[in-house]
């Protein structure tokens, strides 16, 4: 390929080049290129908020603060569920190409996903590096992924990853190193100087065997790559190593430089280093230096305890609390009540407030002074990003318990009174059961000295209305999760506006945005309303909500930025085309019935499964929403190790894990389900299907079609694609479901509630989800290989079964394929789910229990989940029609998908 | 025929001068434009210079003559204009393959001829890729930054068929000049590295960028230095610099490129400056004595002239050329 290969004698030295406005060549004279990665959405979580609220601004101020303190190279990362990250990338980057004091220095585009990496190489005029490929996918995509970064002029990071796994020994990492030097530099002829190898950092010193030689086996195996595959960089996070040493700051200082000081002598010319976590080599005191370097080097067995035991004397505040060093309690009493409430340990709380009592002139006092005191430490920590959901709710029960305790006391003085910062009255809506949000936030509330009027789920809007007057409350918190919950909402701040109300409406809940506050909500009400997203902002919102002096400007600026942000959602979903309910037809998806494999049951009809044992549902559980349910972000298992949560979740996974086992062994919940299997066809007007049931009786599921305008070739989906159309003549089958772990649920969440445990009665409610989610998975895959039994040679694992990489789907009437919650009704009819289960319906037809979940199965190989998108009106008639009901009450329920105009 | 690689290890070669000064000397009216076959366009015509290839052919053809007479070893096509996205000015996007074809077949013709007469000084058809009027790194509405007024891909896909058209009408050399944009760069040498795979070819690759003013920097912001990194990935037969200042202004940059990269060096400045009437007065001696700073710094391998050069300031540059020794690599 290269022809002027005589353009280029042999001696020449080949040096990575990359440029922005200005070039960066990395020679000799740069030992080390430090890489800024604050613009990056999973390592950010400031940047994260930023890109998601638009506020692109403020984000190149992060970009701009990171070159002007010294970041050679700044890393773009825009991989998050909520953000439609290919968009991101583009218009962030097209940003900063507009600002030389960002743009002179070189991009590194970051994503784990191609398309979006492609798109950022397409409007960046420099020499970028892409982060990163690796052989994980095996060599094709490796070989074809590199060729395009060959041709748009980039350099690349290579992870020390391929088919088998992470590399995490050094024979590993220069296994694989070599592998993709190889690959690329013979086969491909890709320029070696352009190739930069992560080869992972993982910490040291956790106290386990194994990783004892993480830190050495990095630098021998950068020294092996450095020598061996010739002109290629050596890169990595070097954060990472230090990790088993968070909160104690100077040996994590001391850590990086040792690393740093050795990594960089063996090669490393690259990474990802935070300057304020980098403490001078020749500066570490001597003593401390010879124990990090025992413990990076491995150089004798106990290196890892001494340094323990050692870190201990560099920095008493921060370290971890081991349970039996109990040193503090020598304390003063302030300072043992505000760690008990800090490190949420509740062990001595009442022998400490007892004693705090008795110094006290009245008992209030010691709320007043040591427990609030202690309360506005957590407030602060958690304010700053310090300290993490699950740790405040256990602060909280800490608290709950000492007031318990001087309860009694302050009833004997009676005239004691405390005055609460202000009433929150909070609810899920009607038809609603969802709480576990809700009470998150209502305890987070309490703890900062609110008082809350908890009216529960399925509160009716008259209640609401009537409560809050009677209390005389000072702002009101609705939460729902199911989006008929969206449209209750609109109706009670219309309630709220008849009744003269002024007073805050927030709103929450994992339907809920600030899309549809700012466009649905907030121009029914004259109040304030705000979307409250996370617990975390709740404090601060109703502070500012709430407090006398910041009051009146807090509210008017919410009003204003609802206002822009309405404006603006309106002026950008204007632009969408629709098809006619007609046309979206004619373009449907056709499967070649021909062709397609249909299989028969083996199992037609309904079954019931009266008591299902729950050790069979624990490999199937997906552990990432949990933690999404505690505010906690990121992907299991990487969350445990995370930089920012990662302590946090291990925690809290831990709590979850001795639970989870007192749910088994002591049968707290207990599961059902029933699902059936059924000849199918689809309609003539080939968006309704047709099961019969013994031959004799018939029912009908209605399905949504979308009809956003595609681009050519792309059909506009409905579930009734994928059945087969009665004028084929063949017979074709689907299913449906309904499973519950939610009985008992209830009961124990109470229990604990009644011993002053939310941090219990929330986890409890979150593991019932998390069963109920994993029960519908292990149901699934039971009847793919047994009772309907096409795939009865599967065989995936958990990880398979989280990205649905089988054949076959199951969406559920209330998601984005079918977002219609009435097909519900058909299903409980059908398979009478609550006359053989128990799983009723509420109005707004949400299930109870509320760990429970239902669907339809579709087994046709091609089946694949969608979102509906918007639905025009023609369709909303047409659906009406079809279901015999009115188109009032069709505009009701499908409300939140139909388009606007 | 000696290949251009090997012919440039022996010595300086010469690319002709500026196409639309000649094109001025003949004062072509709207009717010269349009010919017989465009005279009912529905859009005013004269200025599209690309188009003389079809409706004037045989100026053009003079044109290219008369360069090759004054010592040039390449020519460039009539074609700096010619994508579907440039053309968009004119309506005339459905003709840019046939304007790219005819242009390379017409400078062929003439090169093939001067290369018959003396085999020993072939002559080059280089097919002239202009950076199009839309800038891909930056946005022209100062109110909205972020904004674009043509991606990667529509220039990518419009380079493409230019360049399939240049290779098919006989173009021996492809000339991606002027680049303001090193965006609008990366996408031209993108189609043709995709070409040239589709193909198996391997069509050399000569790369111009314009360091606009006395701030050393390209329209879209780039130094000389980084503007060699970023297309750097190219298998190119050369790099340098043409047009917006003169061979004056241009030595501090060459220097960059001849210093830090190692590719030959190219160079086509304007005849100066242009003066308060917009006229470049340089003669070609005064070109030809600054030039020798270049040759005199060995910074060069192949070197020409742009706005406001004639086949005269051609000559006088060939002929100071041929007394020096081509930059070593």
């Amino acid at each position: 390929m290269s022809k002027n290969i005589e353009n280029q004698p042999t001696t020449y030295k080949k040096y990575l080049k990359l440029s922005g406005l200005e070039p960066m060549i990395v020679n000799e004279n740069m030992n080390f290129i430090n890489v800024g990665e604050r613009t990056n959405v999973a390592g950010s979580k400031k940047f994260l908020r930023l890109v998601k609220e638009e506020k692109f601004d403020e984000a190149l101020d992060v970009a701009r603060h990171q070159v002007e303190g010294g970041a050679q190279v700044i890393d773009i990362n825009m991989d998050d569920g909520l953000i439609d990250g290919k968009e991101a990338m583009v218009r962030f980057l097209n940003l900063i190409m507009a600002e030389p004091d960002i743009a002179r220095v070189p991009i590194m585009v970051d994503s784990s996903k191609w398309d979006i990496i492609e798109a950022g190489l397409q409007v960046v005029q420099g020499k970028c590096v892409v982060n990163s490929i690796s052989l994980k996918e095996g060599e094709e995509q490796f070989i074809h992924h590199a060729k395009l970064i060959k041709r748009y002029g980039a350099a690349v990071i290579v992870m020390a990853f391929d088919e088998v796994g992470q590399a995490d020994t050094y024979d590993r990492r220069i296994e694989i190193a070599e592998r993709s030097y190889r690959v690329l530099v013979d086969q491909l002829n890709f320029p070696p100087e352009d190739i930069i190898f992560d080869l992972n950092i993982f910490p040291v010193a956790t106290g386990m065997d194994e990783h004892k030689l993480n830190a050495i086996d990095f630098i021998e195996a950068t020294r092996w790559v450095r020598t061996n595959l010739p002109h290629c960089s050596v890169s990595g996070g070097v954060s990472n190593v230090s990790f088993s040493f968070r909160g104690n700051n100077p040996v994590r200082e001391a850590m990086h430089s040792v690393f740093l000081f050795h990594a960089i002598k063996a090669g490393m010319n690259m990474g990802i280093v935070n300057p304020a976590m980098l403490e001078v080599y020749d500066d570490i005191p001597k003593d401390l230096l010879e124990h990090v370097e025992d413990v990076i080097l491995n150089r004798r067995d106990d290196a890892t305890e001494r340094l323990l035991d050692f870190a201990e004397t560099v920095k008493g505040t921060g370290k971890k609390d081991t349970g039996q060093d109990l040193s503090w309690r020598e304390d003063p009493l302030q300072d043992r009540i505000t760690r008990a409430l800090v490190k949420g340990i509740d062990q001595f709380i009442v022998e400490d407030v007892e004693e705090a009592r008795l110094t006290k002139e009245r008992p209030i006092q010691v709320i007043e002074d040591n427990l609030m005191t202690g309360m506005n430490v957590v407030g602060d920590l958690f304010g700053d990003g310090k300290m993490f959901l699950p740790q405040v709710v256990k602060s909280a029960r800490v608290m709950k318990k000492a007031v318990a305790y001087l309860l009694p006391y302050i009833e004997a003085e009676k005239s004691g009174k405390q005055e609460a910062a202000g009433k929150v009255l909070m609810a899920t809506v009607k038809g609603d059961v969802h709480d576990i949000g809700k009470n998150i936030v209502s305890v987070v509330l309490a703890c900062n000295n609110y008082e809350i009027v908890d009216l529960g789920v399925m509160v009716p809007p008259e209640k609401i209305i009537e409560t809050a007057i009677a209390e005389n409350v000072d702002a009101i918190g609705l939460s729902g999760l199911i989006t008929p919950s969206l449209d209750e909402m609109v109706y009670i701040a219309k309630e709220m506006k008849r009744k003269n109300f002024t007073i805050p409406l927030l709103i929450g809940g994992a339907t809920t945005s600030k899309a549809h506050t700012a466009v649905k909500i907030d121009p029914e009400y004259n109040g304030s309303v705000v979307h409250v997203n996370d617990a975390s902002r709740a404090v601060t919102v109703v502070g500012d909500l709430l407090k006398p002096d910041t009051r009146e400007a807090y509210v008017k600026s919410i009003k204003e930025d609802y206002d822009v942000f309405r404006e603006n959602f309106l002026k950008r979903t204007k632009k969408k085309d629709y098809l006619s309910l007609a046309d979206a037809r004619k373009n449907r998806y056709q499967i070649d019935w021909e062709t397609t494999s249909i299989i028969k049951p083996n199992q037609l009809g309904i079954q019931i499964i009266e008591e299902q044992d729950f050790y069979e549902l624990v490999a199937f559980i997906d552990w990432t929403p949990f933690f999404r349910s505690w505010d906690l972000h990121g992907k299991y298992p990487a969350i445990l190790t995370d930089d920012i949560v990662g302590e946090q979740a291990t925690e809290l996974f831990k709590d979850a894990q001795e639970m989870l086992k007192q749910i088994l062994e002591e049968k707290w919940l207990s599961g059902k389900a029933i699902y059936g299997l059924f000849e199918a066809n689809t309609l003539d007007n080939a968006d309704d299907i047709e099961i019969s049931l013994d031959n004799e009786q018939k029912a009908i599921f209605r399905t949504l079609r979308q009809q956003l305008k595609k681009h050519a070739g792309k059909p506009n989906f409905a579930l009734s694609d994928y059945i087969a159309p009665q004028s084929t003549g063949k017979k074709d089958y689907m299913g449906c479901f309904c499973v519950t772990t939610g009985f008992g649920t209830e009961e124990k969440a109470k229990e604990f509630q009644d011993n002053l445990d939310d941090y219990n009665s929330i986890m409890i409610k979150a593991l019932a989800d998390r069963f109920a989610e994993a029960y519908a998975e292990f149901l699934h895959k039971k009847v793919r290989t047994q009772d309907w039994g096409y795939a009865s040679n599967e065989g995936l694992s958990n990880e398979d079964l989280i990205k649905e990489s089988y054949k076959g789907i199951r969406p559920a009437p209330g998601y984005p394929a079918c977002p219609d919650h009435l097909e519900k009704l058909t299903i409980w009819e059908l398979l009478q789910v609550e006359e053989k289960i128990g799983v009723s319906l509420t109005e707004g037809l949400a299930m109870w229990p509320a760990s429970s979940v239902s669907g339809y199965y579709f087994g046709n190989e091609e089946a694949r989940y969608f979102g509906l998108g918007k639905i025009k009106m023609d369709q909303v008639t047409d659906f009406a029609e079809r279901k015999e009901i009115s188109i009032e009450k069709a505009e009701k329920w499908l409300n939140p998908n139909i388009a606007n105009n | 025929m000696k290949k251009v690689q090997d012919i440039l290890k022996d010595r300086i070669l010469i690319l002709d001068g500026a196409m639309g000064t000649m094109i001025q000397r003949h004062k072509f009216t709207e009717e010269d434009y349009r010919g017989e076959r465009f005279k009912d366009w529905q859009q005013p015509l004269q200025g599209n210079n690309d188009l003389l290839s079809i409706t004037q052919p045989e100026a053009i053809k003079e044109i290219h003559a008369l360069y090759f007479e004054a010592g040039a070893d390449i020519a460039e096509t009539n074609t700096f204009s010619g994508t579907t996205i440039a053309m968009e000015d004119y309506g005339m996007e459905e003709l840019v393959y046939e304007l790219n074809y005819e242009s390379a077949k017409i400078a062929r013709e003439v090169a093939d001829k001067f290369t018959a007469k003396n085999p020993k000084k072939p002559r080059f058809v280089a097919g002239s890729i202009g950076p199009t009027n839309r800038t891909a790194s930056m946005s022209p509405d100062v109110n909205d930054p972020g904004y674009r007024a043509v991606t990667f891909n529509q220039l990518r896909i419009a380079y493409k068929q230019q360049v399939e058209a240049l290779l098919d009408g006989g173009a021996d050399i492809l000339l991606v000049e002027t680049i303001f944009d090193t965006l609008n760069a990366k996408a031209a040498l993108f189609a043709i590295q995709e070409v040239n795979d589709e193909r198996n070819l391997d069509t050399p690759i000569m790369i111009s960028g314009t360091i606009t003013d006395a701030s050393g920097r390209t329209l879209s912001g780039q130094t000389a230095e980084a503007f060699l990194v970023s297309v750097s990935h190219i298998p190119m037969l050369s790099i340098g610099f043409n047009c917006a200042l003169g061979a004056n202004q241009l030595t501090p940059h060459l220097e960059i490129l001849a210093n830090k990269g190692n590719f030959n060096v190219s160079a086509h400045p304007n005849a100066g400056l242009p003066n308060a009437f917009g006229e470049y007065d340089e003669t070609p001696e005064q070109m030809a004595s600054q030039i020798k700073e270049f040759l005199d710094k060995s910074l060069i391998n192949i070197i020409g002239g742009c706005c406001g050069t004639t086949p005269e300031h051609i000559k006088a540059i060939a002929d100071m050329a041929a007394k020096y020794n081509p930059r070593k690599i």
